[in-house]
């Protein structure tokens, strides 16, 4: 090694930093506890100390922070959904998304690619022409192209009719995007350490103690903690969690898979998505192709991979991409999907006062993480469910007025 | 590949089979004449119980059309039992003349 840079390596002036604050011992009392240390539980506590002043506030994370489905997810980032309750709740995402690396200070990755989700039906073309409608009419960039556009976009694509689901057409989204998902929650939770938030890991909560339909504390395996406010952010748990609060969800957890390739050179651009093939593809910044699928076909709490999975993906991605035939799946793994029969979230109130749960993010919880933080934290603060979150909550079933949100990705159309 | 156990055509393939749902009994019937309970109706249609741990299901072999209940663990992905529903309901199905 050149002595100049072992010198400069031992120079005070350049000291190691630590990238988070020190950890605080866990105090028995908050005025507000939030359950989960993923993204969104990270993002709704950032958002808590910068736009509410709230500060005296604890993330408690079971395991390590966000080690479930915010390390899990494949990371696109889009708001081209089919309900205008839907498309204007993710599109206010995308918007925290664009200006999120330079708010936090930290480099997200955050990488425009557009998106494009491929029709193989006449069915799938005029659900993509309805979209296309509705985000246009609600300001949002998307449109519906035909295979000479898919062509100039994604010249790799088999864009032949001699395979068994030819492609018709596809729903173009320029703005679509993915980011470094673990870099989203280091800078959330960065942020909201620097603002006074503390967070607690290998802290699980065991039992929630509800008096006369209120909140009345929080039983973790270090100790009782209580806390003014609840709010659990543990999607993949969250009908677990709920039971230990007295109420049910409208949730089966269903396990949802995807993959890597070993990495590659870099030569596709956007992000491919097919809903009749239920497979889709983005190459990362690393040049490794992530790739998923539809979800489990049964409920399962096991984060197990299976090969069924994998050759099923498989077959139908050899369809769209031949020359991946010679490629080599390097890793695979599952995370726990809260499914809901409308695929759409469930956040806001519940029947205990005091206690607010954001879940149901079935498969598109990652694109949602700064919205649902910051809407959280508003409806945590006021009190009162802001107007974007009024569809999404819990109630709605009881009103028989779901969200029927085909967008949704792994959703066959 | 998993292997399901149904009660009509023994072991066969997890691909052929399809999940129903938990096991879980309707509202009773309005016999006040206001019409029914929509809390109640919701509260079955959409919630879930989603246990971790030992569920009942109901399940569905496809080629064969046939619907049965099993027993599995959602927390390590093992089917533990299949039972009819004849011997889930602990009677005779209408117009089953086989019991």
């Amino acid at each position: 090694m050149p002595l100049g840079l072992l010198k400069y390596g031992f120079r005070n002036k350049y000291r190691g930093q630590r990238y988070f604050p020190a950890e605080a011992p866990l105090r028995p009392s908050y005025d507000v506890v939030i359950i989960g240390g993923g993204g969104h539980g990270l993002a709704c506590a950032y958002y808590l100390a910068r736009d509410w002043g709230i500060t005296n506030v604890a993330v408690l994370e079971k395991g390590w922070l966000a080690s479930g489905n915010t390390a899990r997810n494949t990371t696109i980032i889009r708001s081209n959904y089919l309900t205008p309750e839907g498309a204007l709740f993710y599109e206010e995402s995308l918007e925290l998304y664009r200006s999120l690396a330079n708010e936090l200070g930290v480099n997200l990755m955050y990488s425009e690619r557009g998106h494009l989700t491929l029709a193989h039906t006449d069915a799938a073309i005029r659900t993509s022409r309805w979209r296309a409608e509705v985000n246009k009419h609600l300001g949002i960039d998307s449109e519906l192209i035909g295979p000479d556009e898919i062509a100039r976009l994604c010249p790799q694509l088999d864009l032949s009719d001699e395979v068994r689901y030819p492609i018709l057409g596809a729903l173009y989204h320029p703005p679509g995007a993915i980011a470094r998902h673990d870099a989203v929650a280091w800078g959330y939770a960065r942020g909201a350490m620097e603002l006074g938030v503390e967070i607690h890991q290998q802290t699980e909560v065991t039992g929630i103690e509800v008096r006369n339909g209120r909140l009345a504390g929080l039983e973790t395996n270090r100790g009782t903690v209580a806390a003014g406010k609840v709010l659990q952010a543990v999607a993949g748990m969250s009908s677990v969690v709920a039971r230990m609060a007295g109420f049910k969800l409208p949730i089966r957890s269903i396990p949802l898979q995807a993959c890597v390739s070993e990495p590659l050179k870099p030569f596709l651009d956007p992000i491919i998505v097919s809903g009749s093939l239920h497979a889709y593809i983005s190459q990362s910044a690393r040049g490794e192709l992530v790739m998923g699928g539809s979800t489990d076909p049964y409920p399962l709490y096991s984060t197990r991979s299976t090969l069924d999975f994998t050759e099923g993906l498989m077959a139908h991605m050899l369809e769209l991409f031949p020359f991946l035939g010679k490629a080599s799946v390097m890793r695979q793994w599952a995370g726990i999907a809260d499914m809901t029969p409308d695929f759409s979230p469930v956040m806001g109130l519940t029947p205990v006062k005091n206690y607010y749960v954001d879940a149901g993010w079935g498969t598109w919880g990652f694109k949602a993480t700064p919205v649902s933080g910051k809407r959280m934290a508003e409806t945590i603060a006021t009190g009162e469910v802001p107007e974007l979150l009024k569809p999404f909550e819990l109630e709605r079933f009881y009103r028989l007025q779901q969200v029927g949100e085909r967008g949704a990705a792994s959703v066959g159309h | 590949m998993k292997v399901i156990n149904c009660p009509l055509n023994g072991p066969r393939n997890a691909q052929e089979f399809i999940c129903g749902g938990e096991v879980k009994l309707p509202p009773a019937p309005d016999t006040t004449g206001r019409g029914p309970d929509v809390r109640q109706w919701a509260d079955y249609i959409f919630l879930e119980e989603n246990l971790q741990g030992v569920v009942c299901e109901w399940w569905c072999h496809v080629a064969s059309g046939y619907w049965f209940i099993a027993e599995r663990d959602t927390a390590s992905d093992t089917f533990l039992r299949s039972y009819t529903c004849q011997e889930w309901f602990g009677q005779a199905a209408p117009g089953d003349s086989a019991q």
